[in-house]
């Protein structure tokens, strides 16, 4: 089974202007003056607000399912339904079992019509000037990394939901076997990825170093094969707390040498597996076991320490900052980050929130994580000494930051001045930030 | 004896559909998929386009042999369900093999219903239900040059069509006054008649045959309808002789709950086999149509493999797309309510016909005629009990535009 591409609307930015009805008809039919020729339809929903009926290629597709001549099909290589001419027999059954308008019968040309996505180059989407309409692509990266093999036991103990678990199964796809992964202290060890006795759940060598020494360690152990002669990528797995913390040191220091590794941190904003402790990373007023709210305290009184900058300012070799919402954005960062701990120190910081401690519904990870970035809580970008800074996605249009807060159970208790001071630090931030880009 | 996890009888829709929830969630056990045909799996509905030749029989199959073994399954041709012992478990087929099931499904369709007509039993009568028949029909249309067709339901008039346009001089005899009853009201039907007549066949309504003599009907009043072929299409009834003696309960179908679970353990029922719940009247009733099949057929799997996704049967909403010498028909629910409200719209000299019935704000039907409109959102807003107060003018004058602007805030 593979994943398919996708074509999206977002009715919150269509303005009506009708160009993706026009595209449609005149790449079906040659001529845009017959707007119900358009596979795909706007209509208008109130004054200035606009919805859509479209096919959705569904994976469970009702109008195949009730098509008596087998004239429609679920393409299994393209994801698309699929409309032979030839067997249809224009009983309409079909669009008795769509409930989005998606396959309708055409007067004018005498049979029903559904789009096909133009063949993976929608028309429509090209001329949709608000940004409406879009073309999702991610699905490539997992058809191509869903072959490689996932170097992580299946059966892990993570809680559900958890984004750590699902990035790390990504990073070892890509990275490979050719690697000695340190997972210190945290979450990632925790749910079994070390073990003892061949009780290890992950399927390359790795280890357990103290919180303290992860990045020395490895370090020293990349030097060790570099000695051998052996390339071998250095990976390190850390959660927030062995990165921002008691790992800091390290860390530290073998940025600060240009050791060749990779360090990944999965920032969760806390100390997830022991109980929900704070860290140097929980955002300010985060409600956690160390920094509960009540008569004197509303949750965590100071800011999170913003890492990725801090280590930017070693000069590493290459810094970012992803998020498992923008896959492919994250894999190109992975890419460049393995390319540059061939030479020097890399460092990856990827935004995990964490269902349990941070108190959202599991099925909400995903959801939380695309939140994060559009409302600006967290900025993608990456950097590399002689190039500088760069945004990877645009910060300008951000959603309202209370969006993301009200989701969140851990921000629950924030009252308007504790808002308004992390709006005010995120503009801080985001300004500082700007400074570097180039 | 053999052995399976899960036995499927009948490879219609109500049968495929269910085959594939089964398989979604469980790609391994055994299953074993039986019919009494010959053929690879078709659907009726598509006969009466095999019938006019606008259909292959060799490419309407809606699976192939490649796909029963990929999803794992043994497909057994020309083994007909002959009874059952569901206290055992084990089903008894034509020829004498015996299947021990964990789960049975029942997907064994319907047949036609034969009218208790004098002398009908001694003539050569055509009907239209399965491959075969529309083979038979399609040969003899060739050589015939009148034909009678007795019924002027959806099977009647496809098959009229078909002989008409094949040039044959069809007279069709209905007892009731219009065709296509149960889904249209007059008005409609008048349209639809229209194009019937326009294209030469005669239509007999409000009559009946009391005797059917060598080539030639006599009707109630003693009129004689001569014919060369003789088309019977008086309904359908589900054919349940493989069920005597097992206590199972039937009315006119094998009852089933919302699960659509039958009166015995480990036996469901789904399609035009099943009797079940209607969704806009009391009790129960068999709907005799396709998207129904597929419905029940989903939730038929889903509960057979324990799926936790499954939703229970809402009821049977009736609905309908008629094609006809090119122009299109769509019901979707009721036509008509006491209390409600109805928009009507013909336009006899266009040929277009939109009617939408409402109550308490909640749509209860529409019907079209060359109108098109999207049955499927109109069936979800039935279902949903989608108030439509707010919008109910614009809904009025353009029930498609505001139906799609609802789902696509619904489906978000
Ligand atoms: C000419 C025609 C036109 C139609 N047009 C429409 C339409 O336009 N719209 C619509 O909604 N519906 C239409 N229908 C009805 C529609 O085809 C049925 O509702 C649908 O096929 C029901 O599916 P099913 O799986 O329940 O049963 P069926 O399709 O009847 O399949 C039952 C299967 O079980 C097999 N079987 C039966 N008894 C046994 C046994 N004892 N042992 C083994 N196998 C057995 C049969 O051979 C058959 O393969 C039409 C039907 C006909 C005949």
């Amino acid at each position: 089974m593979s994943a398919y591409n996708s074509l999206t609307y977002n009715a919150s930015l269509c303005i009506g202007c009708g160009e993706c009805m026009m595209a449609c008809a005149k790449a079906k039919t040659g001529s845009a003056d017959d707007l119900s020729q358009s596979r795909i339809k706007i209509v208008v929903a109130e004054e200035g607000k606009y919805e859509a009926a479209l096919c959705r290629q569904c994976g469970d597709a009702k109008c195949v399912m009730n098509c008596p001549s087998g004239a429609l099909t679920k393409n299994q290589a393209n994801g698309l339904i699929d409309w032979n001419a030839d067997t249809c027999v224009n009983c309409l059954l079909c669009t008795v079992g769509c409930v989005y308008g998606g396959i309708t019968f055409e007067a004018s040309v005498g049979h029903v019509a559904k789009c096909d996505t133009c063949g993976g180059d929608p028309a429509c989407v090209k001329v949709c000037k608000s940004g409406a309409l879009g073309y999702v692509t991610t699905a490539a990266i997992y058809n191509d990394y869903g072959k490689e093999e996932d170097l992580f036991a299946p059966g892990l103990a993570a809680c559900q939901g958890c984004n750590s678990e699902l990035m790390i199964r990504h990073v070892l796809r890509k990275v490979g076997k050719n690697v000695v992964v340190a997972a210190p202290p945290g979450c990632i060890p925790g749910m079994g990825t070390v073990g003892y006795n061949g009780k290890a759940g992950a399927k390359v060598p790795i280890f357990h170093p103290l919180l303290t020494n992860t990045a020395s360690m490895l370090a020293g152990l990349k030097r060790t094969y570099e000695r051998q002669g052996r390339e071998v990528t250095a990976l390190a797995l850390a959660g927030d707390g062995g990165a921002s913390d008691v790992g800091f040191q390290s860390l530290s220091g073998a940025a600060e040498r240009g050791e060749r590794i990779l360090f990944i941190c999965f920032d969760n904003e806390g100390y997830m597996n022991t109980g929900m402790q704070a860290s140097s990373a929980t955002s300010f007023g985060s409600w956690t076991s160390t920094t509960p709210v009540g008569d004197k305290l509303q949750g965590k009184r100071t800011d999170a320490k913003n890492m990725p900058m801090v280590m930017m300012m070693h000069n590493a070799a290459y810094v970012a900052t992803a998020s498992s919402v923008y896959m492919e954005d994250f894999y190109e960062k992975l890419d460049k980050a393995l390319e540059a701990s061939k030479k020097g120190f890399a460092y990856l910081h990827l935004y995990a929130p964490c269902p349990s401690g941070w108190r959202f519904p599991a099925g909400l990870t995903i959801d939380i994580c695309r939140l994060m970035v559009e409302s600006n809580f967290v900025t993608l970008w990456d950097y590399e000494p002689d190039r500088g800074l760069v945004f990877t996605h645009p910060t300008d249009k951000p959603k309202p930051l209370e969006s993301y807060l009200k989701a969140i159970g851990k921000y629950r208790h924030l009252a308007q001045e504790q808002v308004d001071r992390i709006k005010k630090l995120l503009e801080d931030r985001l300004a500082m930030l700007k400074r570097f880009a180039r | 004896m053999q052995d399976c996890t899960y036995l499927i009888v009948g490879s219609s829709h109500a049968g495929l559909t269910a085959l594939d929830a089964i398989r979604m969630i469980d790609p391994e056990a055994p299953l074993i998929m039986a019919t009494r045909e010959d053929h690879l799996p078709y659907s009726p509905t598509v006969l009466p386009y095999v019938v006019s030749g606008r259909s292959i029989p060799k490419k309407v199959a809606l699976r192939d042999e490649d796909y029963f073994k990929r999803q794992n399954v043994a497909f057994l041709r020309n083994a007909e369900l002959k009874s059952l012992d569901v206290a055992a478990s084990t089903a008894r087929f034509e020829g004498g093999a015996n299947v021990r099931y964990e789960k049975l499904l029942l997907a064994t369709g319907a047949q036609p219903s034969i009218p208790p007509i004098p002398g009908l039993k001694d003539a050569f009568f055509h009907v239209l239900r399965t491959m075969d028949d529309a083979l038979n029909l399609k040969s003899a249309m060739g050589s015939a040059k009148s034909a009678l067709v007795l019924g002027a339901g959806l099977i009647g008039t496809h098959a009229a069509e078909n002989m008409a346009e094949a040039g044959v001089k069809v007279t069709i005899v209905e007892a009731k006054g219009q065709v296509l009853p149960g889904y249209f009201d007059k008005d409609a039907s008048a349209l639809i008649e229209t194009a019937f007549r326009k294209h030469g066949i005669a239509l007999e309504f409000g009559r009946s045959v009391k005797e059917i003599k060598q080539g030639r009907a006599v009707l109630e009043d003693g009129a004689e309808l001569p014919f060369d072929l003789l088309l019977i299409a008086t309904g359908v009834r589900p054919q349940l002789s493989f069920l005597d003696g097992t206590g199972v309960k039937t009315a006119n179908g094998i009852m089933v709950d919302e699960m659509q679970r039958t009166s015995a353990a480990n036996v469901w029922a789904a399609g035009d086999c099943a009797e079940a719940r209607m969704f806009q009247a009391q009790g129960t009733g068999v709907a005799g149509i396709l998207p129904i099949a597929v419905e029940q057929g989903r939730i038929a799997g889903q509960a057979m493999v324990g799926d936790h996704g499954v939703k229970a049967f809402p009821g049977s909403v009736l609905l309908n797309t008629y094609s006809f010498f090119g122009q299109q028909a769509i019901s979707v629910g009721i036509g008509e309510v006491a209390d409600g409200e109805t928009c009507l719209r013909i336009d006899e000299a266009a040929g277009t016909y939109l009617k939408i019935v409402l109550k308490d704000g909640k749509l209860m039907g529409v019907a079209s005629v060359n109108n098109p409109i999207d049955p499927g959102i109109l069936w979800q807003l039935i279902l949903r009990r989608t108030d439509l107060s707010e919008v109910k003018d614009r809904f009025l004058a353009d029930p498609k535009a505001v139906g799609r602007m609802l789902m696509s805030r619904l489906w978000r």
